[in-house]
């Protein structure tokens, strides 16, 4: 009786919560096991792999993966910067060209807003394709193999447009706008020093899903980069993994364990690769989640 | 008019870099449409090879209603979407309901951070997890069948299992971002409906019934239609990169998106892919539009435009 008195009216019951927070505790060791798993991997020792195979508990643990990263890895080390710097100007470049073009669409009194909000919409709704995209980006701008072929095309989205048109119009009132007009502010001022300073939560959303997508691609490198200098580190886990099937192939045609095989990454390289690669953002997006939530709140916003 | 133009000079310049990032990166691209119903030749330069190139009409698309390879794109392609759509609506929406209705909001928070997780990774990388566990001389799941005295199975050249396999990885991957979409709206519901059910006497399960679902109709009305609107599209990643580009598998991996990269870049034939790529172009727009026409008669606030 004291128990069902504690008991908030509209909660559910003990039992209940009891069963949900075991689908839930599985539904959450699912998400993160695979990580961790391939953590565990990274720190094994080499040999133990290749007699037992992959294991959560490895006969013996070894540094040896991320050693060699460090003294051997200058590709990798490289790709890896390569990520960085696309990721940084990448996302500064993003939210420059956003934020400018969401704030005028933004902007009631503003006469050409359709035109413009036409202009962003069209690609929501139609595109060119592979193939147009190609021609364009190697051919008409000459971009292959060039740095920014990883940072342009990723630069603005639509979608990412509408976001933060939504956030501005909740977040912004005319009238500090029309009150910096009377000052006699210039629109870029305005823009650049009211405008953008009180827009700071709605930034770090459109930051935050510019940098996961500029350190999350692959493709535009898959399509567009041969050059060993500018691969960034996701597309060289893809080159890592195409050059072992290529030769696991050839020696197991041809019977032997050529040199190059043995150059290759071993096992725990490949995984330790792949921990860092991952985690920047395992370590980050935890405390930068609600953000993200927010963004996909506001995306949902409708004016 | 003029005038008007010059008062608003201001504001159209700061609009102007994203204008030319639109033309440059969004509109001239549309020129792929067109290459879909020319001979594309290289001669000279951009322009010159799309002018010189001869007009051919529908040559290109003949493949399509004519190969055993087009049939199963498009076969992959659909049904997969139909799973997907079905499971990542149902789905995400049970588990948002649990986690708004934990006693422990604590473990609420920290269940819903790990589920989102996957989220977070790119396709390439989770290849390397799904590795971890197919890998067939290495894998975990090969080694546990080994140590019950089954054989191995290399999974990577065996087409049947690959149909769940590839629901399961995009339903772990999405699943927390499909959750957040929905607690956003369940966490708006407003709290005095249930207060006055419970005083009714209705049970926590009829509150759910009667209040939650129909609170989120329109929501999974909206989510459904958009994904229509996509459903000839496919995630690139997850049907390249997961399987390994392993052509034992080709059979059930292949959608429209591989398919046209692989007739591009591998092969390196222009009208086929183009016209695949503006074939699902079309296809997606006229479905877009539609899916927008009946939300705008569900709900006019949900729709696109």
């Amino acid at each position: 009786m004291k128990r069902q008195k504690k008991r908030h009216y509209l909660d559910i019951s003990e039992g209940t919560n009891v069963l949900f927070n075991i689908i839930l505790i599985i539904l959450s060791i699912l998400a993160v096991v695979p990580f961790i798993f391939v953590v565990i991997i990274s720190f094994s020792d080499e040999a133990s792999i290749v007699s037992k195979g992959y294991s959560f508990v490895p006969e013996r643990w070894s540094l040896y993966a991320y050693k060699y990263i460090l003294e051997n890895g200058a590709d990798i080390l490289h790709s890896y910067g390569i990520s960085l710097i696309i990721t940084i100007v990448g996302t500064l470049i993003g939210l420059a060209l956003i934020a400018t073009y969401a704030y005028v669409i933004s902007r009631s009194t503003y006469p050409y807003k359709n035109f413009f909000t036409i202009v962003a919409l069209i690609p929501m709704l139609f595109s060119g394709g592979l193939v147009g995209n190609y021609l364009v980006v190697a051919r008409l701008l000459n971009l292959k193999n060039s740095i920014w072929v990883l940072i342009l095309p990723l630069a603005m989205s639509p979608f990412y447009v509408f976001v933060l048109k939504s956030f501005y119009r909740t977040s912004i009132p005319d009238a500090i706008i029309e009150s910096a007009r009377i000052d006699g502010a210039s629109e870029l001022r305005t823009f650049l020093s009211i405008v953008l300073p009180i827009s700071k939560a709605g930034l770090a959303t459109i930051g935050l899903f510019l940098t996961l997508g500029y350190w999350n691609d692959w493709y535009n490198a898959m399509l567009y980069i041969d050059e060993q200098a500018l691969i960034p580190i996701q597309y060289m886990l893809i080159r890592i993994e195409n050059n072992i099937n290529f030769l696991s192939q050839l020696s197991s045609q041809q019977g032997i364990v050529s040199e190059v095989t043995r150059n290759l990454p071993s096992e725990t390289v490949r995984m330790a690769i792949v921990v860092l690669t991952v985690t920047p953002i395992a370590c980050v997006y935890p405390f930068f989640q609600k953000y993200f939530v927010g963004g996909l709140t506001l995306g949902a916003v409708k004016e | 008019m003029w005038t008007r133009f010059k008062k608003n000079f201001g504001l159209t310049a700061i609009a102007l870099p994203g204008l030319i990032w639109f033309i440059l990166f969004s509109y001239l691209p549309l020129i792929g449409i067109v290459i879909a119903f020319k001979d594309y030749r290289i001669s000279g330069g951009f322009f010159e090879s799309l002018l010189s190139s001869e007009w051919v009409g529908f040559e290109n698309f003949k493949f399509m209603f004519a190969t055993n390879d087009a049939k199963i794109m498009v076969r992959n392609t659909l049904l997969y979407n139909v799973f997907f759509i079905v499971i990542n609506i149902a789905v995400p929406l049970f588990i948002a309901i649990m986690i708004s209705e934990l006693l422990n909001k604590q473990g609420a928070k920290a269940y819903q951070t790990m589920i989102f997780f996957p989220y977070f990774l790119s396709w390439v990388v989770v290849s390397y997890f799904v590795w971890a566990f197919l890998s067939p001389d290495r894998g975990l799941i090969n080694r546990l069948l080994e140590s019950l005295g089954m054989d191995g199975v290399s999974w990577y050249s065996e087409k049947k299992y690959w149909p769940f396999f590839l629901t399961f990885f995009n339903t772990w991957k999405n699943l927390g971002y499909n959750i957040v979409i929905y607690l956003a709206t369940i966490v708006g519901i407003d709290r005095t409906y249930y207060e006055a059910a419970s005083l009714d006497g209705a049970s926590k399960w009829q509150q759910v019934k009667h209040i939650t679902l129909p609170q989120l109709r329109s929501l999974v009305a909206v989510l459904f239609l958009m994904a229509i609107g996509k459903v000839f599209n496919s995630d690139f990643g997850l049907f390249y990169q997961v399987p390994r580009n392993s052509g034992a598998l080709f059979p059930v991996t292949q959608t429209v998106d591989t398919y046209v990269y692989r007739t591009f870049r591998v092969i390196g034939d222009i009208g086929m892919s183009s016209a695949a790529a503006a074939f699902q172009s079309i296809v997606g727009l006229v479905f877009i539009l539609v899916a927008n026409y009946v939300i705008r008669k569900i709900d006019r606030e949900s729709a696109l435009f």
